[in-house]
């Protein structure tokens, strides 16, 4: 599987992740390299075979509905690159008209 | 004797029998630390004044009151992706340089309800991304038996220290092989528990389906004493297990192997494996028949798709899980950006190492619209196929043995511009943790180079005590634990 850097930017776009050009150019060099070993997957014929998502095979573990302590606020807070009284601060989202 | 050459299980003994005091025993273990951490590295960071302390009020508390737990004044380690409340807790990465957990693992107050001892928190490959620590946003650990070598990672603070002397045992993440793999190297023990056996409530998650944390120790009955003490339900992790955790000191008092079955795959003997590790490998599979195990060949035919099927599923996860490093909540924020998006972009550029980087991007590829079925759907059926040659393996064996690594440990800078052939170090671990089994890695001799080489037991699921009492009747015949590193 051959890697543009065109396909390196478009998934660095969906990961959230800024690539320096020569970031770009090794990651598609190196992501069809491995991408190439992953192709001998192909080899196996997995036609009616059920995915593995998880292999202790639980699904849709309840708990009783409790009221428990959790974070306190300060607490919460405290790693906060920037705050503002009980809330964490962030770019502005809302455009001006 | 130092009271540091001991281990845990006879640490313990000294302890409880009232020989030394917890005050002793952190300063014997800090001494230590200062002698060789300066040639180790294996600490991002270290807790001297919490640990004296609490040996303090320990001693104090017992004068009063003798009542002790198994792990009462143990001096630990824990490595650096577990989260400890107020003690800082890194993942090895910039973007959690200064995060400060508000809350411990629940491994981590298992420990602490023990009365436990924290010496520090252990380096590792940036979020557990990696086999040699050479990922670290903090610079490398060395390799106690040489330290122009890695100890080999995830892992590989913990298995330094412990292989150094600097705690009585440690605590691992094993992904893909991120505490075996360290252990061969370092010649030590190192167990990955059965997938839902250790909670994972508090462990920053790297591959949600393949993550389990275990013990890294000097020896099995210190790796059964530490399993104990940390295995069971935790209903914080829904994929923890609700059942009994059988006595695992106890299951190793039987020292034959009469009526143990175990299989050796012909697959893990083929080509790439160091002519070194193979006879020693096979030397210890010798060892075992002599202690009344029946050796047989088996086949895992689909052992050659694992380290694929595992780069798109590690990935896969890694990418989703990490996509919580936004630079909002905690951990890094990049500074001057124009809007939320730059926010983003920046702070997980910034914030993020060279190999998390490229996961995120392998994992969000394989992922993505027009991919995820020819990849990621791919892998999980190839999961499958996996799992099922285990399981009909498991119908003819109780155990299996093979190499725990294809190489004794490498030299530092020697595949850090390859991430294909890092990968591939992992081959003879990946498929352990794809199917979900106990597998534990112990010494089974040294190179002519003088570094250790690793013997791996998988056991079935749950069994982990059989796989200890194996482990155990080889540690015992053999010996290699007791050697040690003259660390320079």
């Amino acid at each position: 599987m051959e890697i543009t850097q065109q396909d390196v930017e478009k998934v660095a776009q969906l990961a959230r992740l800024a690539l320096t050009a020569s970031e770009k150019e090794t990651f598609a060099k190196q992501l069809s390299q491995i991408l190439s070993h992953v192709d001998q997957l192909n080899q196996y014929d997995t036609t009616g075979i059920e995915p593995t998502a998880t292999v202790m095979g639980q699904v849709n573990v309840f708990r009783a509905d409790i009221v428990r302590p959790s974070l306190p606020v300060e607490k919460a807070l405290a790693n906060a690159p920037e705050r503002e009284s009980d809330g964490f601060v962030v770019p502005k989202i809302i455009e001006e008209r | 004797m130092s009271l540091h050459k001991l281990g845990l299980v006879e640490l313990h003994k000294k302890f409880t029998a009232g020989e030394v005091t917890a005050i002793e025993i952190v300063r014997a273990y800090f001494l230590r630390i200062s002698q060789v951490e300066p040639k180790v590295k294996a600490f991002v960071t270290q807790t001297k004044d919490m640990a004296y302390q609490q040996a303090e009020e320990l001693d104090h508390k017992l004068k009063v009151w003798r009542k002790t737990h198994p792990l009462t004044g143990m001096p630990l380690a824990v490595k650096d992706n577990i989260c400890t409340d107020s003690v800082p807790t890194t993942c090895s990465s910039r973007m959690l340089q200064h995060f400060v957990p508000p809350y411990d693992a629940t491994v981590v107050s298992r420990l602490r309800s023990q009365e436990y001892i924290l010496v520090g928190k252990t380096n590792l490959d940036e979020f557990a991304m990696g086999s040699s620590t050479e990922n670290s946003a903090f610079g490398p650990s060395r390799n106690p038996w040489n330290l122009h070598c890695v100890p080999g990672g995830s892992s590989g603070g913990s298995a330094a220290a412990v292989a150094a002397e600097e705690c009585a045992a440690a605590l691992g993440s094993d992904t893909g092989g991120s505490i075996r793999q360290p252990a061969a190297f370092c010649g030590v023990v190192g167990v990955k528990p059965t997938y839902g056996r250790v909670s994972r409530y508090g462990l920053i998650a790297f591959a949600s389906s393949l993550d389990q944390i275990g013990p890294i120790t000097r020896n099995v009955p210190d790796a059964a004493f530490l399993l104990q003490a940390i295995a069971g339900h935790d209903p914080m992790d829904s994929t923890s297990v609700d059942r009994p955790v059988p006595d695992y000191l106890k299951a190793l008092q039987k020292r034959d192997l009469k009526n143990v079955r175990i299989g050796v795959p012909v697959e893990f003997f083929a080509e790439g494996i160091d002519p070194e590790v193979e006879r020693a490998v096979r030397a210890a599979i010798g060892e075992l028949k002599q202690l009344g195990a029946e050796v047989k060949e088996i086949r895992l035919p689909r052992t050659d798709a694992a380290v694929a099927v595992y780069y798109v599923i590690a990935t896969a996860e890694a990418s989703s899980n990490l996509a919580r490093f936004d630079g909002v909540k905690f951990g890094f924020r990049a500074k001057e950006t124009k809007d939320l998006l730059e926010l983003y972009m920046k702070t997980r550029q910034e914030g993020f190492g060279p190999e998390v980087k490229r996961r995120i991007m392998l994992g969000t590829y394989v992922l993505s619209a027009g991919y995820y079925d020819a990849y990621y759907g791919k892998a999980q059926a190839v999961r499958t196929l996996v799992c099922q040659d285990f399981e009909a393996a498991f119908k003819e064996v109780d155990l299996i043995v093979t190499p725990a690594t294809p190489t004794p440990a490498f030299k530092l800078g020697e595949k850090s511009e390859d991430p294909l052939q890092m990968y591939l170090s992992d081959i003879f671990t990946i498929s352990v943790n794809l199917a979900g089994l106990p597998a534990i890695a112990l010494p089974c001799g040294f190179s002519k180079a003088g570094l250790p080489i690793g013997l791996q037991l998988i056991g079935r699921a749950f069994e982990e005590d059989m796989m200890l009492r194996a482990a155990h009747a080889y540690e015992q015949s053999t010996a290699w634990y007791r050697q040690r590193p003259s660390i320079r």
